[in-house]
């Protein structure tokens, strides 16, 4: 039986750019993304896929950046919090988050933006319900998540 | 929990007065922007070349003693760059210093365990390699022999004979006791009409656990000696105290550096034995060292809450529910090291009475060390668990003498016209209206028809319960209560500095002390500024973080123990105005010689009053001081436009044999109501309605304020409901992750509705109060309106501050268990 691939050679598009890297195969997407790629606003908040903080969205799907091999994600096309805005400019979640009040830390923020983005994607004009049912896999330790809730059907209003 | 009700915004329950300027809006956050674009600068984001990751190997033991180490085979490990034990340790390090008086004193605290481990997650080892991963894979092959050692898990059991002892030096499981004896506790009990009696009462141990985990990047300069660790410590004031030392160095080598911090609630002050550890394997190694901490390694090894139990309480109480005194015996579980402990067995002192007019007060005080993780500060330190305690005994109480508790609180609170008020151990409350919160607090939760939804709840085979949490949030404190502790101690009063500068083209910076982590210093302090100079807070630029480079800090600075509203904007506004004078000295001299009082600052200029056209702008001043000082006069050329102000809170040293004296300068006052129905089927239950009414003196930003308030009692509902650091009897941690370790999720919350009046601080420069700690009053309300709730089904006594349903369902199912912990003695 011939040894497992320890490094394997991938190409990922993150936010538009496409980026080839030697990786190890038990390398973390998140830790890629930070380490590797310097893309740092992708948080790590647990080792066991509890918090959110890392999460990102891959091929269309919303996924918990260390819950996933780097590896895994060859071919991929991915989104981060970075890709968020464009030229500068903050999109209707961020600006939504800064007026209500919707961070403190700023921890948890982006992988909640992402979540948010993933809900507004697909459903562009939750109910409060499905606003909290759509941030439960991220944890905020300082809002109570009153804040993120009210940012988040702001700027589903703001995007109809 | 409900998930359909939109929470209400605030409610305004009085016409403000009008504050021109920006004090007391809700300008858009400065820090914003970066952290919606992923731009924030966290410590695990800085990196440099060559650097190591440090990965620690713990102990998986409780109690053990240390045979040996072999680090030789991680060494083996092909990018494995060095390794670190306690041995070492021992020889290059001395002991952190301890607060304490004998027995607590004679710890000895490293940076790595010596000789033998105390705890499960301690760490007995350090192995640097060239990744994260490796360094994980080489810690494993670290071989460590251990001969355990009978645990030591239950605090009350920590002076029995046959205790293990987990400190031979100290000889004793004491960490420090004390008996506070303040009024005339006898001649109360003669005057009292009943003796309430509370076997046991216990404060469970969980902590707020910031999202990000602690750690360090570490940089040594061997050109220098000098450390700088990019950081996220959060009072590295107190922080370097412990660590020069140890080190054998002066502060002078140990530079911290922060900028965004992700939360931190007390649990990043004791960061000091890892970071330590990591200063040691940069100079060894000779290159940066980078060590994050993993989430379980945070649960398991950082810094607890404390745990705390009240035995043996009396409370002596007028027939009428007029309220005497009470006694009570106070057994704190400071786990296996005390670090900042003992200062706890101090801390609940500020609030003494709670929120009630209490006069006398006998606490016999002892703190243990036990084999569970340290402790640390944790939002609400310390008063939290005593203020729970008084609220139990007010609930309990009027349980028991069958009193109305809205009218035992409101009979027994400081009144609004009673304020300044001197509690029996000589702290001084400032202002406030308790009464009033609690008004506004059960108008919102619809008070008047409580019996209306009892019935209803009923008819859908649900129990209603309506409970009150009165707490205090007790803020910036006189460090000369750590004399009560130890009278050897040189601490006293308190600091915080603020730099403010006007530069060359005109640029306003501020640089704070502080060290922030989400509580928006840098807009306050922007607005502060703005108001004083007279322009907008667009226009100031605050340094984010905290830079000990910037010199623009003291011994206490930080951030913790709800103080930057008055300690840093107090010194930003001491700063400020010293600047807007040297700003009109210049102005003066330029546009005339004319006196500085007819100089206005206004819109970025410095105008004269009667004369608005002669007027130049700040641009034109900084130039002049920086760079063209030649065409000042003589008497403007001390005029450096870069102020540093010291603020220093009025306090004087406590008398420490009376254990008397102001401890902290301001009290915030929260009110909260909880409703809650619980099905007496399995004891879950759900809070269908939740009021938080806030009393923080001036708001200098409405929305922050009113943020940390659903935060915090956020972190309240989950320490009452589920956040539980559990151990089994071998030592081990039952909840080391998110997993075991449940925290609030967005459909755990229920629909919060806030309320607030402002009672300024007439002892502080705005107004203000630091308010960010006072969530415990979710726990207290909570533990209240269960026992309102279950009052119909045996009546238990809720005697625990954590109650997730397990342990309801074990009081309605046998509540003569709990009853029995109570009796009344008529006199």
């Amino acid at each position: 039986m011939s040894e497992p691939v320890a490094q394997k050679t991938i190409s990922v598009e993150v936010n538009g750019t496409t980026y080839e890297r030697e990786v190890e195969a038990r390398r973390l997407l998140v830790h890629f993304l930070r380490d590797d790629l310097d893309l740092t606003g992708t948080h790590v908040g647990c080792d066991t896929g509890n918090c959110g903080a890392c999460s990102v969205i891959v091929d269309g799907t919303l996924l918990k950046s260390c819950m996933m091999l780097a590896i895994q994600a060859d071919g991929a096309s991915i989104e981060t919090v970075e890709g968020l805005g464009a030229d500068g400019e903050l999109n209707p979640l961020q600006q939504a988050f800064g007026e209500h009040h919707a961070l403190q830390c700023g921890y948890c923020t982006p992988g909640m933006l992402m979540s948010a983005k993933a809900l507004l994607d697909e459903n562009p004009e939750p109910t409060e319900g499905e606003i909290r049912r759509a941030i439960q896999g991220n944890i905020c330790r300082c809002t109570g998540y009153v804040n993120i809730v009210e940012a988040i059907a702001a700027a589903a209003e703001a995007g109809r | 929990m409900t998930e359909t009700a939109t929470p209400t915004s605030a409610l305004v329950v009085e016409e403000q007065e009008t504050r021109p300027g920006f004090i007391g809006t809700s300008v858009p956050r400065k820090e914003d922007r970066r952290l919606v674009q992923g731009e924030g600068v966290f410590f695990d984001d800085v990196k440099r070349y060559g650097m190591g990751f440090v990965h620690f190997v713990r102990s998986p033991y409780a109690h053990a003693k240390i045979k040996s180490i072999d680090v030789a085979r991680a060494l083996e490990l092909k990018d494995v760059y060095g390794t670190l034990t306690g041995d070492e340790v021992a020889i290059l390090t001395d002991p952190f210093f301890e607060m304490s008086v004998p027995p607590g004193s004679e710890i000895k605290d490293y940076a790595l365990a010596v000789g033998k481990t105390r705890f499960v997650g301690e760490p007995v080892a350090a192995v640097v390699a060239a990744t994260r991963e490796l360094a994980r894979d080489a810690a494993e092959l670290v071989e460590v022999e251990y001969e355990p050692l009978d645990p030591l898990v239950d605090a009350r059991r920590a002076q029995d004979s046959d205790a293990p002892i987990l400190h031979e030096d100290a000889g004793s499981n004491v960490v420090w006791e004390g008996v506070f004896d303040w009024g005339d506790w006898e001649g109360t009990v003669a005057e009292a009409d009943r003796i309430v009696r509370i076997k046991e009462l216990h404060f469970d141990r969980f902590s707020s656990t910031p999202l990000e985990c602690s750690g360090c990047l570490v940089e040594f300069n061997r050109g220098t000696g000098q450390w700088t660790m990019y950081c996220n410590h959060q009072m590295p004031g107190i922080g370097a105290i412990w660590m020069a030392p140890a080190l054998r160095v002066g502060t002078d080598k140990l530079r911290f550096v922060t900028q965004d911090i992700g939360g931190a609630f007390g649990n990043k002050i004791c960061l000091h034995p890892y970071f330590v550890a990591c200063c040691l394997l940069a100079r060894k190694l000779n290159r940066p060292v980078q060590w994050t901490e993993w989430r379980t390694d945070q649960h398991t090894a950082n810094a607890h809450g404390n745990e705390r139990w009240f035995e043996e309480t009396e409370v002596a109480v007028k027939a009428d529910g007029t309220l005497l005194g009470f006694k009570t015996h106070a057994i704190d579980d400071c786990g296996a090291f005390p670090r900042y402990e003992p200062l706890g067995c101090i801390i609940w002192a500020q609030v003494t009475p709670g929120c009630y007019r209490w006069q006398n007060v006998y606490v016999d005080f002892t703190q243990v060390a036990t084999n569970k993780s340290p402790v640390s500060p944790n939002r609400g330190y310390s008063r939290m668990q005593h203020l729970w305690f008084t609220e139990r005994v007010i609930d309990i109480v009027a349980n028991e003498l069958g009193l109305d508790p809205v009218d035992v609180r409101k009979r027994n609170y400081v009144k609004a016209d009673e304020f300044p008020w001197t509690t029996p151990n000589g702290c001084v409350y400032d202002s406030g209206d308790y009464a009033r919160c609690l008004d506004i607090a059960l108008e919102l939760v619809g008070y008047d028809g409580i019996d209306k939804r009892r019935r209803d709840a009923e008819s859908r085979g649900k129990l209603l319960g309506i409970g009150i949490g009165s707490t205090l949030d007790s803020g910036t404190n006189n460090f000369g209560q750590s004399q009560l502790l130890n009278p050897e101690l040189q601490f006293s009063g308190n600091n915080e500095v603020a730099t403010v500068k006007l530069d060359i083209f005109g640029e306003v910076v501020v640089t704070l002390g502080t060290v922030p982590q989400g509580q928006g210093h840098e807009t306050t302090a922007a607005q502060v500024v703005a108001d004083a100079l007279g322009i907008s807070p667009d226009d100031v630029t605050v340094r984010p973080g905290h830079d000990t480079y910037w010199n623009s800090h003291a011994g206490f600075s930080g951030t913790y123990a709800s103080q930057f509203a008055v300690t840093g904007l107090g010194a930003v506004k001491g700063a400020v105005d010293q600047l807007a004078g040297e700003i009109r000295t210049i102005a003066a001299a330029v546009l005339g010689g004319v006196p500085e009082d007819a100089v206005v600052l206004e819109g970025g200029f410095a105008k004269l009053r009667e004369n608005p056209e002669a007027a130049i702008p700040f641009m034109g001043i900084g130039a002049i001081v920086n760079a063209n000082n030649a065409i000042l006069p003589e008497e403007a050329r001390h005029v450096t436009l870069n102020c540093r102000y010291v603020y220093v809170p009025p306090f004087e040293v406590p008398d420490t044999e009376r254990k008397y004296g102001n401890l902290t300068l301001t009290y915030a006052s929260q009110i909260h109501v909880c409703v809650l129905e619980v099905d007496p089927e399995t004891g879950a239950y759900e809070i269908v309605d939740y009021a938080a009414v806030d009393d923080c003196g001036n708001r200098i930003h409405p929305q922050i304020v009113e943020g940390q308030v659903h935060g915090a009692t956020a972190q309240a509902l989950g320490a009452a409901t589920h956040e539980t650091f559990t151990y089994d009897e071998q030592g081990n941690l039952l909840t080391p992750n998110f997993y075991d370790y449940h925290v609030p999720h967005a459909l755990d919350m229920p629909p919060l509705k806030t309320g607030y009046i402002e009672s300024p601080s007439p002892f502080t420069s705005l107004g203000a109060k630091g308010m960010g700690e006072g969530g415990g009053a979710g726990i207290h309300a909570v533990c209240a309106a269960l026992q309102d709730a279950l009052r119909p089904v045996g009546n238990p006594i809720v005697y625990d501050s954590c109650n997730p349903p397990h342990r309801v369902w074990e009081l309605i199912s046998n509540p003569a268990e709990s009853r029995g912990r109570i009796s009344v003695e008529s006199r």
